[in-house]
C-alpha cells in the first residue's frame, strides 16, 4: 500500500509541476495587472512549440552523396547530413540535436519575452479598466488566433520531441526505499522536470523577494497608486512582470514537451486546469497558485488509481473539479487569497 | 397586443414575419448563378439559425440581464440533447416529449448547477459554471456511457422499443416527425430561377424560436427583467434596499439553462444524434460569442450574432482554393496568387482564425455588438435632428459593465 502511494504522489508531480508552473504566471499577470489572461495556456503551448521549432532548425540538412554506397537501384546513395554535423563533427552535431528539448530554453526566453512584450503592450494595456469579461472574452480570442497560427504551421497531429537520450529511461525508485524492485518506477524526465520547476518557481519567489526590482512590484501588486504617487513608473515594472511570465508559461512548454507530444490544443487543455488552480489556490496569491497545482495534480493521480476508482466510479475525471466547488464554496478565498482581491 | 405596447407588437410582428419568411429571403442569389453559394435557404442551415437563435436568447437573458457571464451553457445543451434522443429511443419518433423532457432535465440541472454557482458572482461564477460543465462532458466520456454511449454518441437503433410508435418492420431507421409530418420533409418551390425550400422542420424550430423570442421580450419588460437589470447594475445597493437577489438570478440562470435545452432537444430532434462534444466547453464559449458579437442586452442581438456566425462558419469553411482562385481571376498572375494564398488562410479550415480574429475585433471596438455598430452607422445618418429616435428594441446596449462586481 506505501509503494503504491509513493507512485501516485510522484506521478502526481509532474502534472502538478505544469500546473504550479503555469498557475504562477496567471497569478503574476493576475496579481500586477488585474488581467483575467484566457491566452496563457497558449504561451504555455508557443513554448512547446519553440522546442519544436528548435529541433527543426538543428535538424535542418542537406544531401551528401556517398559514391561508396550504392541504393537498391544502383545509384549511389544520398545521405542526409545535418548542418550541425559538417560543421562541428558528427559527434558534437549528434550531441547538439540530442539535446535540443534543454537547449530550447535558451531559444524559447527571448522568444516569449518579447511575444509576451508583444501582447501587453499591443492589447493588454487596452483593457486594465475594462471589465473582467471584457479581458476573458478578448484573451479567449487571442488563444483561438494564436493556437490557430500554430496550427496552420505545424499540423493538427502531435509533434514528438524526445528528451535527450540520457534521460530516456527509468529509475527505479522503489529500490532506495527499500520496496522491492520494480514495484515503483519513474521516467526521469519526469524528474528533470520536476526539479526543473522547483528550481523556476523558487528563482521566481527569490526574484520578487530579494530584489529591488521585485520589492517594487510586490509593493505595486499591493498598492498601485501608492507606488505611482512615490515617483516609480509602475507601468513599466509590471510590463516587465508580463514578459517575465509569458517566459515562465514558456519554459514550462518546453520541457514539458518530452512528457507529452505537443500539439495546437495543449494550451487549452491546460488552461481551464490552470484556471481551477489559480482558483483554489486563491486569486491574486502565488505561494497558493504553486501549493494548489501540486496538491491538485497529486489528488488527480490519487483519484486514477483503481481502488478508489472502484468505489467512486469516474473520480478521476471530475476530481479537480469537484475540488474547485468544494473549496469556492467554503473558503470563498482559496486557500491562501488575500483579502480584497477579486471580491465582491 | 398579447400584454405587448404598441412599439413592441410592431417589433414582434417584424419579427415573425422574417422568420417565417427566411426560407425566401435567405435565398437571393438565383440557382446557377456564381453567388448562389452566398444562398442560406436550405433547411439544415436555417433550422441551426433557430436553434441556436433560441440558444442566445437564453444565454442573454441571464448574461446580458444580470452580467453573470455563465462559461457552462453548454452542459444543458448536451443534457437537452441526450434527454430528447433517449425520448425517440423509449418513447416515439414524435419530437414533441423528448423536447419536453429536454427542458424539464436542463431545467432541474440549471436549478442544481445555479444554486451552488451563484453563491459566488464574477469571474468565480464563470469559473464555477465551467467546473461544473467540464464535469458533465468528462462524466460523459467516461462512467455515463451506458446513458450517452461515450465518443460514439448516442445514436438511434433498430432495436429501440419506442413503445408508443407501431412496430417498425421496414428495416430502416425511422425518420423524427411532429405527429406524422416528418421533419426532413421539405416542399420545394421554383420560382425566378430560385429555389425556396419550405421545410417542416424548420418551421417548427421557427415556431419555437418565435415562442421563446415572445418570452424574452415580455421578461424584458416585466418588473422581474427589471430586478435582474438592478443586480447587473449594482447588486450590493440592491441587497442594502434589503432585497434578496439570489432568487432572481437563481430564476435567470433556470429559465436560460431551460432555453439551452430547449435548443439541445431541437438540434437532437432535427438530426437525432447526441455527442459529448456538445457540452465541451469551446461549445460554451461559441454561445458567448454569439450574445457578445450581436450585443449583449439586447433584444435581437443574439439572435443576430448566432445567425451571423452560424452562416459564416457555413460560408466560410466551403470556400476553398480553388474558389478563391475563380474570385480573383481578374488579377494578375503572380498578386493573385498571392492574394488567394492571404485569402485561403481566413477561409476553409482557417475559419476558426477568422472566429478568433472577429471576436477579437468585436471585443475591442465594438463592445456593444453588431446592434451597437448598426446604432453608430444609424447615428451618422440621422446625424442633424435632434433627438435619435428609440429603434424597436427599445433599449441601447451599454457597454460595460457587462459582470455584476
Amino acid at each position: 500500500m506505501m509503494d503504491a502511494i509513493l507512485l501516485q504522489i510522484l506521478n502526481g508531480l509532474d502534472k502538478g509541476s505544469a500546473y504550479a508552473l503555469i498557475a504562477l504566471g496567471l497569478t503574476l499577470i493576475f496579481g500586477t495587472l488585474g488581467v483575467v489572461n484566457f491566452a496563457h495556456g497558449a504561451l504555455f503551448m508557443i513554448g512547446a512549440f519553440c522546442a519544436v521549432t528548435l529541433q527543426r532548425i538543428l535538424s535542418l540538412s542537406f544531401d551528401v552523396i556517398d559514391p561508396t554506397q550504392t541504393d537498391f537501384l544502383g545509384n549511389p546513395k544520398k545521405i542526409h547530413t545535418t548542418y550541425l554535423e559538417s560543421w562541428l563533427g558528427p559527434d558534437i552535431g549528434n550531441a547538439i540535436l540530442d539535446w535540443s528539448v534543454p537547449l530550447a530554453i535558451i531559444f524559447a526566453i527571448p522568444v516569449m519575452i518579447l511575444i509576451g512584450f508583444a501582447m501587453e503592450r499591443g492589447l493588454i494595456r487596452h483593457f486594465y479598466k475594462r471589465p473582467h469579461a471584457d479581458q476573458i472574452l478578448v484573451t479567449f480570442g487571442l488563444a483561438i488566433v494564436l493556437q490557430e497560427i500554430v496550427k496552420y504551421f505545424y499540423g493538427a497531429n502531435p509533434i514528438p520531441t524526445p528528451a535527450p537520450s540520457a534521460f530516456r529511461g527509468s529509475f527505479d525508485f522503489g529500490a532506495i526505499f527499500g520496496f522491492d524492485p520494480n514495484v515503483i518506477i519513474y521516467p526521469y524526465w519526469r524528474m528533470v522536470y520536476f526539479g526543473f520547476a522547483a528550481v523556476i518557481i523558487a528563482a521566481v519567489f527569490a526574484f520578487l523577494r530579494f530584489t529591488t526590482f521585485g520589492m517594487v512590484v510586490r509593493a505595486g501588486m499591493a498598492d498601485r497608486e501608492t507606488v505611482g504617487l512615490l515617483g516609480i513608473d509602475i507601468d513599466k515594472r509590471f510590463t516587465l512582470m508580463f514578459g517575465l511570465a509569458a517566459a515562465v508559461a514558456g519554459i514550462a512548454g518546453v520541457m514539458y514537451t518530452p512528457i507529452n507530444s505537443p500539439n495546437y490544443h495543449m494550451g487549452m487543455d491546460f488552461l481551464v486546469l490552470s484556471f481551477v488552480v489559480v482558483v483554489v489556490g486563491g486569486m491574486g496569491s502565488l505561494p497558493g497558485a504553486v501549493a494548489a497545482g501540486f496538491l491538485l495534480g497529486i489528488l488527480e493521480s490519487f483519484a486514477s488509481m483503481n481502488e478508489i476508482k472502484s468505489i467512486i466510479p469516474g473520480i478521476d475525471q471530475i476530481i479537480i473539479y469537484l475540488i474547485a466547488i468544494v473549496i469556492l464554496l467554503t473558503r470563498p478565498r482559496g486557500l491562501m487569497g488575500r483579502k480584497g482581491v477579486m471580491e465582491e | 397586443m398579447l400584454g405587448l405596447n404598441k412599439t413592441d407588437t410592431k417589433f414582434l410582428l417584424i419579427v415573425i414575419f422574417l422568420t417565417l419568411a427566411t426560407p425566401i429571403l435567405l435565398q437571393p442569389f438565383a440557382e446557377n448563378s456564381g453567388l448562389a453559394q452566398f444562398n442560406a435557404g436550405y433547411p439544415d442551415l436555417m433550422q441551426r439559425f433557430a436553434i441556436y437563435g433560441i440558444f442566445a436568447i437564453g444565454f442573454n437573458l441571464l448574461f446580458g440581464l444580470t452580467g453573470y457571464l455563465s462559461f457552462g451553457h453548454a452542459a444543458f445543451l448536451g443534457v437537452g440533447s441526450y434527454s430528447a434522443v433517449w425520448m425517440l429511443k423509449l418513447l416515439s419518433m414524435n419530437v414533441l416529449p423528448g423536447i419536453l423532457l429536454a427542458m424539464v432535465v436542463s431545467g432541474l440541472f440549471a436549478l442544481v448547477i445555479g444554486f451552488i454557482s451563484l453563491r459566488r458572482s464574477g469571474i468565480y461564477f464563470s469559473i464555477l459554471t465551467l467546473a461544473f460543465a467540464q464535469m458533465s462532458f468528462n462524466l460523459a466520456y467516461s462512467v455515463l456511457t451506458p446513458l450517452t454511449n461515450g465518443e460514439t454518441g448516442l445514436q438511434l437503433s433498430l432495436t429501440d422499443p419506442r413503445i408508443l410508435d407501431a412496430a417498425n418492420t421496414s428495416g430502416s431507421l425511422p425518420v423524427t416527425n411532429l405527429f406524422g409530418a416528418a421533419m426532413s420533409e421539405s416542399y420545394k418551390l421554383e420560382f425566378l430561377n430560385r429555389v425556396f425550400t419550405f421545410n417542416v422542420g424548420y418551421y417548427f424550430c421557427a415556431i419555437l424560436a418565435i415562442i421563446a423570442f415572445y418570452i424574452s421580450l415580455r421578461i424584458f419588460r416585466s418588473p422581474f427583467g427589471l430586478m435582474l437589470r438592478a443586480v447587473k447594475s449594482n447588486q450590493q445597493r440592491m441587497n442594502y434596499t434589503g432585497l434578496a437577489a439570489r432568487p432572481y438570478t437563481l430564476a435567470a440562470f433556470v429559465i436560460s439553462g431551460m432555453y439551452a435545452g430547449l435548443a439541445g432537444g431541437l438540434l437532437a430532434s432535427m438530426d437525432p444524434l447526441a455527442g459529448a462534444e456538445r457540452m465541451q466547453w469551446t461549445a460554451s464559449g461559441e454561445v458567448v460569442i454569439m450574445t457578445i458579437l450581436g450585443g449583449a442586452g439586447t433584444l435581437m442581438g443574439p439572435v443576430l450574432g448566432a445567425g451571423f456566425i452560424k452562416y459564416l462558419e457555413n460560408i466560410f469553411s466551403k470556400i476553398n482554393e480553388h474558389v478563391l482562385h475563380g474570385w480573383f481571376s481578374w488579377l494578375p498572375d503572380g498578386l493573385q496568387d498571392l492574394v488567394v494564398w492571404i485569402a485561403a488562410r481566413f477561409t476553409g479550415e482557417g475559419w476558426h482564425l477568422t472566429l478568433g480574429l472577429m471576436f477579437m475585433l468585436v471585443v475591442i471596438f465594438l463592445p456593444g455588438g453588431l446592434m451597437e455598430g448598426g446604432q453608430r452607422i444609424g447615428k451618422l445618418f440621422r446625424r442633424g435632428r435632434e433627438d435619435v429616435p428609440d429603434d424597436g428594441t427599445g433599449n441601447r446596449p451599454k457597454p460595460a459593465p457587462h459582470v455584476a462586481e
